[in-house]
């Protein structure tokens, strides 16, 4: 049985990561030598530079903001985002009063159909829901300045967007309204293979909703809710918060910088200024952050094994 | 114009799985490393792999075409059996104006082939062939995809277009085409020194959009000094209309009508030295006076509620509809509301209102430039071919057809006799006629984009005219980035010649 053994697995593993070098290895460090160069991105011409965008991108306010902001998007969205699914998926799948004749964990009336619209937002495309946002936050006839005055607050007819207190919280509003449907589904299917005995010996012990949570659930759950956080880390850091804020907001990334992210700062020098070599720079710090992030999640998240 | 909506996909395999994994056995420390692996490159490749796909690999051009026969037919030589490849905007304008001039183009020279196509995606098509060095031989570098014009010239990759500006023009082979355009768009081509980088083939004229119908039943006729300006805006506000809304997201709509009239309060100088980001530009008393006048609509209530939160379409609409009189904006307002504007709106654009009599430029002087840039790169194979097939569509016939085609004057000065205006299209050439030469053409937008839109335009003007910080506080904070600019040493600086 050894022989050949080492043939085979070099035979399975070469082609991913040939590919993974080619697709993702080789553009990275392509991206760090060109973050040293004057590389327009509009010419073939270039120089090597030094340190100097990375001294440049020390002194710009514009990429401070941009990073505050992304690191706002990376523990706030999936804090709330999680929380909120974890709620709602123990609702539907443990949360349930017991009824007669019924199974001894079950969710809360109608679960089923909460479970499915849950996920609705999840089918259409993040730029379709930031449009239909756009369109809600309107502050001359949008959804949520009409239902205001419809209930006699016409005192109340905030900017949404317009205000650059307001415009960050609203942007991540419309991410954890598209991404939440995702992990109800995603830990509703954890919460499925929790074995039931489990429940039941709580319950017989006297324990009410928040102990089965707190004790049973989330203990069992914790590797998919290790997993959702990194998923919802790269969504806030990267694409998913990137569309929102360039469809949505003023400017795009205002007003007055209160919604620039680091995703939408590299596309705007690199495709609207001119400046790649300075966008990969940029690009090369947000490599930083986001591995931080994985890193600091992953090792936050160890806990022991339990195995049932 | 207004904002791109660019978007990639998510990816979004990798961490379905995840869900129905939770059932472990043995070998999980293995199991853990490669997730954890394949999470850590998840990550990063979003992050920085993107912009490397468009890496740069060096190359050459694949050498220019022979130099055809100069005849009478044929002043610029074109060679007339090579290919000329046209990659063309398709925007508001739509294709069918080119693909028409390219029929012609094909009937000069029946024996070269066109190569046209039209697309949105001008950066995404057209950069990696710069790149490469080999780009098409004519673009229309236009829309939310542009390519910097700053960063294209800086870095030579552009041909002059001279030899088309002096040679005979296609209808009258004793007027050179550069006599047959209209005022500014020579210049307007030109960064620095003489060489012309660029054609603009669209004629824009800036201004104050109302209708004319609404202004009449308030017994108004459009406002000369800022004075009547307030009182039109305190008749209509009686009325329950506002006096103004604009782009409140995209704020760098209100220099359209705000810069020509610090051009006429303040004389040409003061938007000149604007443009060469002079030290202290900004803190010239006429534009002091312009963001005072300004500030007082939004103080005294005349600007349509909620306008800071509206996008190009929405305060466009909010004004269709009546909620709101004036409006800073752009010829091609027309055609992009042609849906929301009603059939009696009677649309009409003015030139902007300006402070009292003592203004340095009379009442009437407008801000108008070219648009819909045309580019000949230097490295293209057939630059004589691309600018003959510019030199048929600044003939009389080819602007006329974009003319009743799309609603939008050309660079060719004429080109309006015989053919049916539409209202705001009418409007507009009775504004340039009133103008006269007293057409002003700010650069800041073409110049400095990013200086333009995101810093005076939203950090600066936006949140002046939302109420969150004074005009004086707009005008220091305005200078301050403008100075930045000019010390910005990646940017390349323009002058006024």
């Amino acid at each position: 049985m050894q022989h050949g053994k080492y043939r085979f697995i070099v035979g399975f593993l070469a082609p991913p990561l040939g590919l993974y070098a080619l697709f993702v290895v080789w553009p990275f460090l392509q991206s760090v030598y060109y973050s040293f160069t004057d590389w327009t991105g509009l010419s073939p011409e270039f120089r090597m530079v030094g340190l100097s965008n990375y001294r440049r991108m020390l002194d710009d306010d514009i990429f401070w903001k941009s990073l505050q902001h992304s690191l706002m998007f990376a523990v706030v969205l999936p804090l709330v985002t999680i929380g909120l699914a974890l709620f709602f998926a123990f609702m539907i799948n443990v949360g349930g009063r017991r009824r007669k004749g019924g199974p001894v964990i079950s969710g809360v009336r109608g679960s089923s159909f909460y479970k499915i619209v849950y996920f609705f937002p999840q089918v259409l495309s993040i730029a379709i829901v930031a449009l239909l946002f756009a369109f809600a936050y309107n502050p001359d006839s949008g959804a949520l300045n009409s239902f205001l005055r419809g209930i006699g607050l016409d005192g109340v007819q905030p900017l949404w967007l317009g205000d650059p207190d307001l415009a960050l919280w609203c942007v991540m509003a419309v991410l954890v309204w598209s991404t939440v449907g995702f992990f109800v589904v995603l830990f509703s299917a954890g919460m499925a293979s929790i074995p039931a005995d489990l429940y039941e010996a709580a319950l017989l012990d006297g324990a009410n909703r928040a102990t089965t949570f707190f004790r049973v659930t989330l203990p069992l759950l914790w590797d998919t809710v290790q997993s959702g956080w990194v998923y919802m880390g790269i969504l806030a850091l990267g694409a998913e918060s990137f569309a929102v804020v360039q469809i949505m907001t003023t400017g795009p990334g205002g007003p007055d910088y209160s919604t620039t992210v680091m995703v939408l700062y590299v596309y705007q020098k690199a495709f609207r200024d001119g400046q790649a070599a300075y966008a990969t720079t940029i690009g090369v710090a947000l490599l930083i952050v986001t591995l931080a992030f994985a890193a600091v999640v992953l090792r936050l998240g160890r806990r022991e094994r339990l195995e049932y | 114009m207004g904002s791109p909506s660019e978007y990639n996909g998510s990816d979004r395999e990798g961490f379905e799985k995840s869900g129905s994994e939770q059932n472990g056995d043995a070998g999980v420390g293995r199991r853990d490393v490669i997730r954890r692996a394949a999470a850590l490159g998840l990550i990063s490749f979003p992050a920085t792999g993107f912009l490397a796909a468009c890496a740069s690999s060096g190359g050459g051009g694949e050498g220019k075409a022979k130099a055809g026969k100069k005849t009478a037919q044929n002043p610029l030589a074109v060679n007339e059996t090579t290919q000329m490849e046209f990659v063309l905007f398709d925007g508001g304008f739509g294709k069918e104006y080119a693909e028409d001039a390219v029929k012609i183009y094909e009937k000069s020279f029946p024996r070269a082939k066109v190569k046209f196509s039209a697309t949105q995606k001008i950066q995404s098509t057209l950069q990696p062939r710069f790149n490469q060095g080999t780009p098409p031989d004519l673009i229309d570098n236009s829309g939310a995809e542009q390519m910097d014009m700053g960063v294209l010239v800086g870095k030579d990759q552009l041909a002059d277009l001279t030899p088309l500006l002096d040679a005979p023009s296609y209808d009258d082979p004793k007027r050179r085409v550069r006599d047959t355009l209209r005022p500014g768009i020579v210049e307007m081509g030109q960064f620095d020194g003489a060489p012309v980088w660029i054609m603009y083939y669209a004629y824009t004229v800036y201004g104050v959009w109302y209708s004319q119908k609404a202004l009449d039943s308030l017994d108004a006729t459009y406002p000369q000094t800022w004075d009547e300006m307030l009182a039109v805006c305190a008749k209509a506000k009686k009325k329950g209309m506002a006096g103004w809304t604009y782009a409140g997201k995209y704020p760098y709509y209100l220099p359209f009508s705000l810069y020509p009239m610090i051009g006429k309060v303040g004389g040409r100088e003061v938007l000149d030295a604007i443009d060469n980001l002079e030290p202290n530009a900004w803190r010239h008393p006429a534009v002091k006076a312009c963001f005072d006048a300004y500030y007082e609509l939004y103080q005294k209530g005349y600007v349509l509620r909620g306008t800071p939160g509206l996008d190009h379409i929405q305060s466009q609409t909010a004004w269709a509809e009546g909620k709101a009189l004036f409006l800073p904006n752009g010829s091609w307002v027309e055609n992009e509301s042609a849906n929301v504007i009603p059939q009696d709106f009677d649309l009409a654009v003015s030139a902007p209102t300006g402070i009292d009599s003592s203004d340095k430029m009379p009442f009437g002087t407008v801000w108008a430039s070219g648009g819909e840039p045309f580019i000949v790169p230097a490295k293209a194979t057939n630059t004589a071919g691309a600018m003959e097939q510019l030199r048929i569509m600044l003939g009389e016939a080819s602007s006329k057809n974009f003319t009743s085609k799309v609603k939008s004057l050309t660079a060719y000065n004429g080109g309006t006799d015989g053919i049916t205006l539409t209202p705001g299209l009418k409007s507009g050439v009775a504004a340039l006629d009133k103008a006269g030469s007293n057409v002003v053409n700010p650069r800041l937008q073409d110049w400095y984009v990013q200086l333009q839109k995101e810093k005076i335009g939203v950090s600066g003007l936006g949140e002046m005219m939302a109420g969150r910080i004074t005009p004086a506080e707009a005008i220091k904070k305005i200078q301050e980035f403008a100075d930045a600019t000019a010390k910005d040493t990646s940017i390349k600086h323009y002058k006024h010649q």
